[in-house]
């Protein structure tokens, strides 16, 4: 059931993944997918705007951990924002703010990114 | 309302229908005036019991979750007849280890003892119950 979508664009060098939905097993192979593509054509900096994904599951977030897995072999970064509290509270039990950094919004993130 | 009400539900092993159990949670917490946070807290804790049910018990059949509230306290429980598990001998995930590891998934029950405010099994070869509770 595709009740996930994602949008991509790129901004001074930052690929910026806005998904739109509830992040399960599906959406995070979609996330997932998308980034590791993006990471074999040489891009390092990823943003996911979760402003529109109020509901995860610990599947679709522990997906996201082979993202950061990969980004680490090549000094990359992922970074996170727009999250709803209970997202961000899921993010920090699982340890995924220990590797990515979370911002309040996608200003803040691209200033913390360049 | 009635003194002790008590909203049971019944799942179909199907994609997605944790959903189904988040959308009752959400009128019941609102039923007894639990704010936003707890609610968010609850659906997440319930999510990963119905992902639980539905995936680790490897059964077929439907899963079973009532909702009661007893004062300013709302116990859920989440049933199915799946093989059961000893959570006991479940281990506690570490992201520095689930990095650069194959097995990236197991956080379920950490995330629900770390939101709800007890969360106890009940398991045998006939299935598993998950009881969580949260006060208002």
């Amino acid at each position: 059931m595709a009740d996930f979508d994602l949008k991509v664009t790129e901004n001074d060098g930052v690929i910026l993944v806005t998904t739109n939905g509830y992040l399960n097993n599906y959406g995070g192979e979609q996330v997932a997918s998308l980034c590791l593509q993006k990471i074999s054509e040489g891009k390092r900096k990823f943003l996911l705007n979760l402003a529109n994904t109020d509901m995860v599951n610990s599947i679709g977030v522990s997906i996201l951990i082979e993202v950061i897995e990969e980004l680490q072999g090549t000094s990359g970064t992922i970074a996170f924002c727009n999250l709803a509290p209970i997202v961000e509270k899921t993010f920090n039990i699982m340890g995924i703010s220990k590797y990515a950094k979370i911002y309040a919004n996608e200003e803040e993130a691209m200033a913390g990114l360049a | 309302m009635s003194t002790n009400p008590k909203v049971e539900l019944t799942l179909p092993v199907m994609e997605n229908m944790e959903l189904a159990a988040t959308k009752t949670a959400e009128v019941v917490a609102k039923s007894m005036g639990l704010d936003e946070m707890k609610t968010a807290e609850i659906n997440m804790a319930l999510i990963e019991a119905c992902i639980n049910a539905f995936e680790h018990s490897k059964s077929k059949e439907n899963i079973y979750i009532t909702y009661s509230i007893d004062g300013d306290t709302l116990t859920i429980k989440v049933g199915d007849k799946g093989e059961g598990f000893d959570s006991e001998v479940v281990a506690i995930p570490n992201i520095d280890e689930k990095i650069n590891s194959e097995h990236k998934r197991g956080w379920g029950l950490q995330l629900m003892k770390e939101l709800m405010d007890t969360v106890e099994f009940e398991s045998s070869e006939s299935g598993t119950t998950v009881t969580m509770t949260k006060n208002k």
